[in-house]
């Protein structure tokens, strides 16, 4: 009981003013995630050839770091990640792992499926 | 079959179960962990639609370039319009942290206020998706027609679902508190409902690049 109350106490939540500080990063990522692919596939590229040329290569691999981080921001500060008990992290730190295995799983399955339909001509 | 002697201990127990739920703050769920059961148990299920969201986003990844005919992500996809879309989702899960903020600090208006603004905001971003399926329907996309719609819609459809049932969730939250059921002690019912809103967001996160820009950028 007077754990529970001190979890409950320790539960310091950000401020409003962190709260505006996050969401104005998470526009601003969103706006740079389509600038990327303005200038690598889209308005922007035939403006911007040199641009599109340094970072098409890399599109895919941009992409998901913006996007690891905006997941990041979201799950520490506004699902209170980062100021709440630990085993609630550890059981969405796990869940994420476990989901990525089955991501990469699947995508290897798939991959060396094709790739042994190509070579023989048969599934 | 109750004994004497068991019908003389339940007794006691069942005036105390009664008088546990009379209780004017029956907030407080006694657990063996130092954290209410219904915040681990939402954690949980957040935890299983991982899986559920992961296996839909592969298999979207895995016939992606696969359709024999189009249209494809190149011919109907508008990066305005799901920019936006975007956008909405990203800011209401803020305005439901707003929210939260003020149903923690016992701000009735705040609470008010902001808890709006996420439902219109959902109800928003299911309108967008509605008028973005028709369109595609009538565009030529439909649920068969090839492997990307058959992915496509599958995804975004029950990502949608998750925003729809979101968006209803927050609403009772919201007529609760309209009607002053949303004290300071009862936040966490607000809480467990952001969570679930803010996992939507996050997946939404994974599925505007993913879906989108990285099938019209290949």
């Amino acid at each position: 009981m007077a754990a529970h109350a001190a979890a409950h106490d320790e539960q310091v939540h950000a401020t409003s003013a962190k709260y505006i500080q996050i969401a104005v990063v998470l526009f601003a990522l969103t706006a740079l995630e389509v600038l990327l692919y303005e200038a690598c596939f889209g308005h922007l590229k035939a403006s911007m050839p040199g641009l599109a040329a340094a970072l098409g290569p890399y599109f895919v691999q941009l992409l998901l770091i913006l996007s690891a981080f905006k997941f990041w921001l979201v799950a520490m500060f506004y699902m209170h990640l980062k100021f709440d008990m630990k085993v609630l992290s550890w059981v969405f730190g796990f869940s994420l792992l476990i989901a990525a295995v089955v991501i990469l799983a699947l995508i290897a399955l798939f991959t060396y499926n094709r790739t042994l339909w190509w070579f023989t001509g048969k599934w | 079959m109750p004994t004497p002697h068991n019908t003389e201990a339940a007794a006691p127990m069942t005036t105390a179960v009664l008088d546990h739920h009379d209780a004017p703050a029956h907030e407080e769920h006694h657990t063996s962990l130092p954290i209410d059961n219904r915040k681990l148990a939402i954690w949980t299920f957040i935890g299983s639609e991982c899986l559920f969201f992961a296996s839909l986003i592969s298999t979207f990844l895995v016939y992606r370039g696969q359709s024999l005919k189009g249209p494809g992500p190149k011919d109907i996809f508008s990066v305005p319009l799901v920019t936006f879309g975007t956008g909405i989702l990203l800011f209401s899960s803020f305005f439901v942290v707003m929210a939260l903020n003020g149903a923690q600090e016992g701000n009735r208006k705040k609470l008010i206020t902001w808890l709006s603004l996420t439902v219109l905001s959902g109800c928003f971003f299911v309108g967008m998706q509605v008028y973005e399926f028709s369109h595609f329907y009538h565009e030529g996309l439909g649920y068969t027609t090839n492997l990307f719609s058959s992915s496509f819609y599958t995804l975004t459809g029950f990502h949608g679902t998750h925003v729809a049932i979101g968006t209803l969730w927050l609403a009772t939250v919201l007529k609760d508190a309209i009607k002053g059921r949303v004290p300071k002690e009862k936040a966490l019912n607000l809480e467990l409902a952001a969570l679930y809103w803010h996992f939507v967001d996050v997946v939404w996160i994974i599925i505007f690049p993913v879906v989108y820009l990285m099938s019209l950028g290949s």
